[in-house]
């Protein structure tokens, strides 16, 4: 009797730690364990310092970007007008902005050169959903740190990132001005087709001024 | 002195490019000068978008014609601890006026903290090339003119596109001239010397965002306003020292009025300037 109960405790609390383990990587500990790996594989890999795209992207796809969460990250940065997208322009809208994100990210780590990341400690109430977690960049030739905060909440697959801050500038707030002044012109569509033309591969395609 | 002739010797390399896109500089005016009178987005930020916009324009083709190919050069001809040493020498002389500004704002212990750095870098640190007082913990901070106004409760004013120097508000364009006031660069009576140390305070801040070039090219749609907008949360940011009163659920934004004019979007640049005035005003 104590056996089978000792072994259905155990049994159990393997199950539970395990269930557990998956939701319960504190915000801080996720943002320096993928920081650290993406770093550490970028560092190594002369191809990405050189700026070969397609493998920095497979990096960020891989490690980065299942801790974001696009349709929010779209969703606040499309504001008000999220609510006239039907639901196929809101996906739409998601994907555009998620390859434009990644492309974006990949530019930035091609740049890279051997700055330090320091992640600032985080206090956290266990009812707590939101998350602001703060890191610095040391910058290559200054003295001043740029700061790189993370913004995340709680859900059912655990900490996922809506919004970057970077020197004090958010990237929803950013994209909302250029994505509400957009819609204004030219409508939802519009918008999705002025994404689309950005998504294109570079050759052709400049940035309207 | 050899970083003055380097230096000269990279302007003239940029101004005979100059030359060859001066005719280009002229058109891209041109054009933008007859696109001023045309639809702006109606921020209200932005009142004179069109201005802007155009010496947006103006500003990056002389970066693309001179100056970014100076910086360019500088970054990849100099030695990495000698570009260092320029940052810290312009840093040091920064930090006297970010400790007047400190000391305006009120806040004395960092305003305090600054002329140490001043004493510690121009001294230990050889006149400012070894930025000794961050090693030794001493913070470098961020002020100016512009931000101790915003901080004595000045409101920013429109966004302005200063030419060469780029993004600005009313606010701060005010505050820059009182920055020169207290540089003492400027004030340097020997001409050549001075006009070295200006080309090289330029092409250093210049050649420190070459990396962010990139990457503003690759994430904005629409290059102009994501440098306003990214602007204008940055000096928010710093006048409150990294943390802002949060305005996070702004969709509640000026364009509220907009909501029955849907239908209408998609018409002529007239009809967006009604909404924008409309939206202006009522956001007064």
């Amino acid at each position: 009797m104590k056996l089978v109960t000792g072994i259905l405790i155990l049994a159990s609390s393997i199950a539970f730690s395990a269930k557990l383990g998956a939701q319960e990587i504190a915000p801080d500990t996720l943002i320096r364990n993928v920081s650290n790996e993406v770093l550490d594989i970028v560092r190594k890999d002369k191809d990405i310092q050189a700026g070969h795209t397609s493998k920095a992207i497979d990096l960020i796809e891989s490690k980065v970007l299942p801790h974001f969460n696009f349709m929010r990250m779209t969703q606040l940065a499309v504001g008000k007008d999220w609510r006239q997208a039907n639901s196929e322009q809101q996906k739409t809208l998601a994907n555009e902005f998620h390859t434009l994100l990644v492309r974006t990210y990949s530019k930035a780590l091609s740049e890279y050169r051997n700055e330090k990341i320091t992640i600032k400690p985080l206090t956290l109430k266990p009812e707590d959903t939101d998350a602001r977690v703060r890191t610095e960049i040391s910058q290559a030739n200054s003295g001043k740190p740029i700061g790189l905060d993370y913004y995340m909440e709680k859900s059912a697959s655990g900490w996922k990132v809506y919004d970057i801050e970077i020197g004090g500038v958010s990237l929803i707030t950013n994209y909302r001005e250029t994505f509400g002044s957009e819609i204004r012109r030219s409508g939802v569509d519009g918008l999705i087709k002025l994404l689309q033309s950005k998504n294109q591969p570079a050759e052709g395609a400049t940035a309207k001024k | 002195m050899k970083p003055s002739s380097v230096v000269q010797t990279m302007l003239k390399i940029g101004s005979r490019r100059s030359v060859e896109s001066v005719r280009g500089m002229l058109g891209a005016i041109g054009v933008a000068l007859v696109l001023t009178g045309c639809a702006t987005s109606g921020n209200p930020k932005d009142p004179i978008e069109g201005f802007n916009r155009a010496m947006f324009a103006i500003n990056d083709g002389v970066d693309q014609a001179v100056i970014r190919p100076v910086a360019v050069g500088y970054d990849t001809v100099m030695p990495s601890p000698l570009k260092k040493g320029v940052t810290n020498f312009f840093g040091n002389i920064a930090d006297l006026f970010i400790g007047v500004n400190n000391l305006l704002q009120g806040k004395v212990s960092n305003g305090v903290s600054d002329f140490g750095r001043v004493l510690v870098n121009s001294t230990v640190g050889l006149l400012g090339l070894i930025d000794v007082a961050s090693d030794i913990g001493m913070e470098k901070h961020n002020e100016d003119f512009g931000q101790t106004f915003g901080r004595w409760g000045i409101d920013s004013g429109a966004y302005v596109v200063l030419p060469l120097l780029g993004p600005s508000t009313v606010r701060d364009t005010v505050g820059l001239i009182a920055d020169s006031k207290t540089n003492p660069v400027p004030h340097i009576d020997d001409v050549s010397v001075r006009n070295s140390l200006l080309a090289l305070s330029l092409i250093d801040k210049r050649a420190s965002f070459l990396a962010a070039d990139k990457v503003v090219e690759a994430a904005a749609l629409d290059k102009y306003s994501y440098i306003r907008d990214a602007h204008l949360q940055r000096r928010r940011n710093l006048i409150f020292d990294g943390n802002p009163p949060r305005e996070r659920d702004d969709s509640a934004s000026t364009f509220d009025v907009d909501v029955g004019h849907d239908t209408t979007l998609a018409q002529h640049t007239d009809a967006d300037l009604s909404i924008g005035e409309v939206a202006t005003t009522a956001y007064k």
